[in-house]
């Protein structure tokens, strides 16, 4: 069994608090378990199962009615922000005062970990989102059932139908940094299926914004709570990895078109869809599924509103768990996972910060990324998955068709999470390299 | 919500003059206009050329913004493209795939500028330039060297969707059984990418020039003069227009305040703001925020007014935030009890850019049951603020100390 020390970053005012606590009737934390469920009651936002599509709104259908709440705007950064003033983040992300402590970090109990397993059972015992207090989450989130946008301010925790939650996260890497978490009481462990997929490409979509982007992390790729969820933030400029050229390799079932990166340090593949958010869905999470139960840890990058989605299976914490890895990257204690191999490096180290480069991101990224060969493995493997499932469509083209080459480089932004110190946030001007 | 059309038509002819439009049309090429500094970023103008194009009419053009016209075939990275050139009020061309109104693709060369504003270097608006990239010909008869020879005239209806097709029509039957094939549902090969030819990139370049030198001596009438490249102040100009079109899409009523500026003045005001406060745009951009207060006769509340002004001031010293309840007034006098809620906001290095101060009108009842509590209005206004304003701050060049 391959282990690796690691501190997992706390993702709930409620994590650290493990273990102290006595419980018994109504724990008194106002958490999400039996004990303080009952007559809970949290805003409700209905999306619409819109399915199609489309580059931009239909001109000569348009918009129905003005959705209640602007889902992005007004509810999400709303929720986000009521929550800054109630004091529950640990530090002010725009400050940039991160008082990431490191110290108490270091002063826990490092949990072990075990890497080399991508699909774990869910363990009760262990921090899950069903023990964050009721404040922490901002809203429930669902499908319609009258197929229009709605929204309860104040609706009632329907336990028998386990709601999906919006969530915060109180070590935030960006303003507005949240998790979805899908049917939080049904515990499910990190592990993607087909309903829980679609459910984060219509929060992408919802949110209407490219900016607003969902990322999802497996066991073994840097996931570090085995309870279902996806990450998401706002952050307004281009992730390098969205400006990658990609080759497109094939186009699968229900116009899904999938293409390889072609000019990034990070192995993977782009899934676009062309009609339908499900088609595009499934096409995805039943790669992901073919790679969990191969083993192979991998990221997802929901980028641009759910139109471009990254697949990006990876090798580095086995590496790391092999003694693979560099002392001097290991050192910088960055973990490698959806938002770092997308090009949002978040540094922790002063010096990392001071020193960072393209250069240096980029050496990271490459440990993270699957030889050509092992990608070609798992190419084959993915391929064999979809094509079954794709029998509709015998003719699965391999069209290897070159897009114009483009010999700017990419560029790498990276952040700083320093602790007590204040720095720049990093613009693309002292950090992107042309 | 759309922008009004007087609105529209006020950023085109304030600027240039009624009489531009009659002069651009007069030009044979396919552009538009857009105003970053209206909300969603939409058509100002669009030429007869576009027009015809694209097959739509202009009433269904303008106000709209250009995304309309993208769609599924669309690559996506150079929609990101175009994205980032409007942040960064750059320059662009690139190669993308557009649909006409009877839903059919086909591939272009978008060449977009900014036009910046002489008096304050602000970007006023964009041109795009659309030239459809024709599809490459095979050499026949009559069309001898260069491998292409359309002649951008004849052919501007060939544009069908594929550049890739090898097919060689120069008379008009053929164009009309090509286009009837079409029409038959057949896939366009619009999938694969397509780059234009010099020709066409000259073309866009040339007719990028005819309209700017017309707006420049348009703008010269009104002696709100124009021109293609950025003379801007340095240090602490206004907003750039990548960061108003973010605010604008904020509806409620909100101001924003440079506290590093002598006597910290609005540089920022939401049109319900403007809505709220009866007031125009220019009549607020440039003073500080406490013209609102107004004469109050009542003296038994100057002393609340002082308490009030100072809990303001320790916020704006301390950096939190604050809400207090104020008697504002409109322009024309009327007064109205104001739950303010002020703001820090702060940008990319962690410093204060501004001070936001969001307006809610206490006598105004129509927040309907199922929008957001009344509680958490201000909040999402000061939370869409705060990531619109670290975003934008994080691009090169546009920062702002």
């Amino acid at each position: 069994m391959l282990r690796i020390k690691r501190v997992p970053t706390v993702v709930s005012n409620y994590q650290k608090e493990e273990a102290e606590e006595g419980g018994g009737g109504g724990c008194g934390r106002n958490c999400l378990q039996k004990c303080c469920i009952p007559g809970a009651k949290l805003p409700l936002y209905a999306f619409k199962r819109l399915n199609k599509i489309s580059g931009g709104k239909d001109l000569l259908n348009p918009e129905d009615k003005e959705p209640p709440v602007a889902f992005l705007d007004s509810l999400l950064l709303g929720e986000w922000e009521d929550r800054v003033q109630k004091g529950l983040f640990r530090y002010d992300v725009t400050a940039c005062e991160t008082k990431l402590n490191e110290g108490r970090h270091l002063k826990k109990r490092p949990t072990e970990f075990r890497v080399d397993k991508v699909l774990q059972p869910f363990d009760g015992s262990k921090f899950n989102f069903t023990k964050v207090g009721q404040e922490e989450v901002l809203f429930q989130f669902e499908a319609s059932e009258d197929n229009e946008i709605q929204f309860f301010p104040n609706a009632p925790i329907d336990v028998e139908n386990s709601p999906s939650v919006v969530a915060i996260n109180v070590s935030p890497i960006e303003y507005g940094h949240v998790l979805l978490i899908p049917r939080i009481l049904e515990c499910l462990p990190q592990r993607i299926d087909r309903d829980s997929f679609l459910l984060a490409l219509y929060m992408a979509a919802e949110a209407g914004n490219p900016y607003f982007r969902l990322g999802y992390n497996s066991l073994g790729a840097f996931a570090t709570i085995n309870h279902l969820h996806f990450q998401a933030y706002y952050l307004a400029v281009p992730f390098p990895i969205e400006k990658a050229l990609a080759r497109k390799i094939t186009t699968f079932k229900g116009g899904v078109v999938i293409s390889e990166l072609s000019n990034y340090p990070v192995r993977g593949f782009v899934f676009v869809g062309e009609n339908t958010l499900e088609d595009l869905s499934n096409a995805v999470s039943d790669s992901c599924i073919c790679l969990q139960e191969n083993n192979i840890p991998f990221n997802v990058f929901i980028s641009d509103s759910a139109k471009r989605i990254f697949l990006l299976p990876q090798c580095y914490a086995e590496k790391q768990a092999l003694g693979e890895v560099s002392p001097e990257l290991l050192d910088t204690q960055v973990n490698p996972a959806v938002w770092e191999i997308s090009g949002h490096m978040v540094l922790k180290r002063k010096k990392d910060y001071e020193e960072a480069s393209e250069a240096n991101a980029w050496r990271l990224l490459a440990e993270v990324s699957l030889s050509e060969e092992r990608f070609q493995e798992v190419k084959a493997l993915i391929f064999e998955v979809i094509s079954c499932r794709d029998e509709g469509n015998p003719s699965v083209s391999e069209s290897l068709l070159e897009e114009e080459p483009d010999d700017k480089p990419q560029s790498l932004e990276v952040d700083a999470l320093n602790k007590g110190s204040c720095h720049p946030m990093v613009s693309g001007e002292c950090l992107v390299l042309h | 919500m759309e922008p009004q059309l007087g609105q529209l038509e006020l950023s085109f002819t304030d600027r240039y003059s009624i009489c531009v439009r009659e002069t651009l049309n007069e030009l044979p090429d396919s552009f538009t206009i857009t105003d970053p500094s209206i909300s969603g970023h939409p058509i100002v103008f669009a030429s007869n050329g576009f027009l015809k194009m694209s097959g739509y009419e202009m009433a269904e053009v303008v106000g709209k913004n250009g995304r309309v016209f993208q769609g599924p075939k669309t690559d996506r990275r150079s929609v990101l493209e175009i994205r980032e050139a409007i942040r960064q009020e750059k320059s662009l061309q690139v190669s993308i795939v557009n649909y006409r109104r009877d839903g059919r693709p086909f591939w272009m060369l978008f060449c977009m500028r900014p036009v910046f504003g002489k008096e304050d270097g602000r970007v006023v608006h964009f041109v795009g330039v659309q030239v459809p990239i024709m599809r490459k010909r095979r050499q026949s008869g009559g069309c001898n060297g260069g491998g292409f020879c359309g002649d951008g005239l004849g052919f501007r209806e060939t544009m069908i969707g594929s550049c890739r097709r090898e097919v060689c029509s120069d008379s008009v039957v053929e164009l009309s059984r090509v286009l009837a094939l079409d029409s038959d549902g057949r896939e366009l090969e619009v999938e694969e990418h397509c780059e234009a030819s010099d020709l066409e990139k000259t073309k866009a370049a040339s007719a990028m020039n005819n309209i700017l030198s017309v707006l420049t001596h348009y703008s010269e009438l009104t002696r709100r003069l124009v021109c293609g490249k950025r003379c801007c102040l340095a240090g602490m100009g206004p907003l750039g227009s990548s960061l108003i079109l973010s605010l604008g899409r904020i509806k409620q009523s909100f101001v924003l305040s440079n506290p590093h500026l002598p006597d910290m003045p609005i540089v920022y005001a939401s049109d319900a703001f403007l809505k709220l406060t009866g007031y125009a745009r220019h009549e607020v951009l440039g003073r500080n925020c406490r013209f609102l207060g107004g004469v109050d006769t009542d003296s038994s509340t100057i002393f609340k007014v002082a308490i009030l002004l100072s809990s303001i001031k320790e916020s704006i010293q301390t950096e939190q935030a604050c809400t207090v309840r104020i008697l504002n007034y409109r322009k024309d006098k009327s007064s109205f009890w104001n739950i303010l809620h002020i703001s820090p906001v702060r940008n990319a290095s962690g410093k204060i850019a501004y001070y936001m101060g969001v307006q809610i009108d206490e006598g105004s009842k129509n927040h309907d049951k199922n929008g957001l509590s009344p509680e958490m209005k201000p909040h999402s206004a000061v939370g869409a603020v705060k990531v619109a304003v670290r975003s934008l701050s994080m691009i090169a060049g546009t920062s702002e100390s």
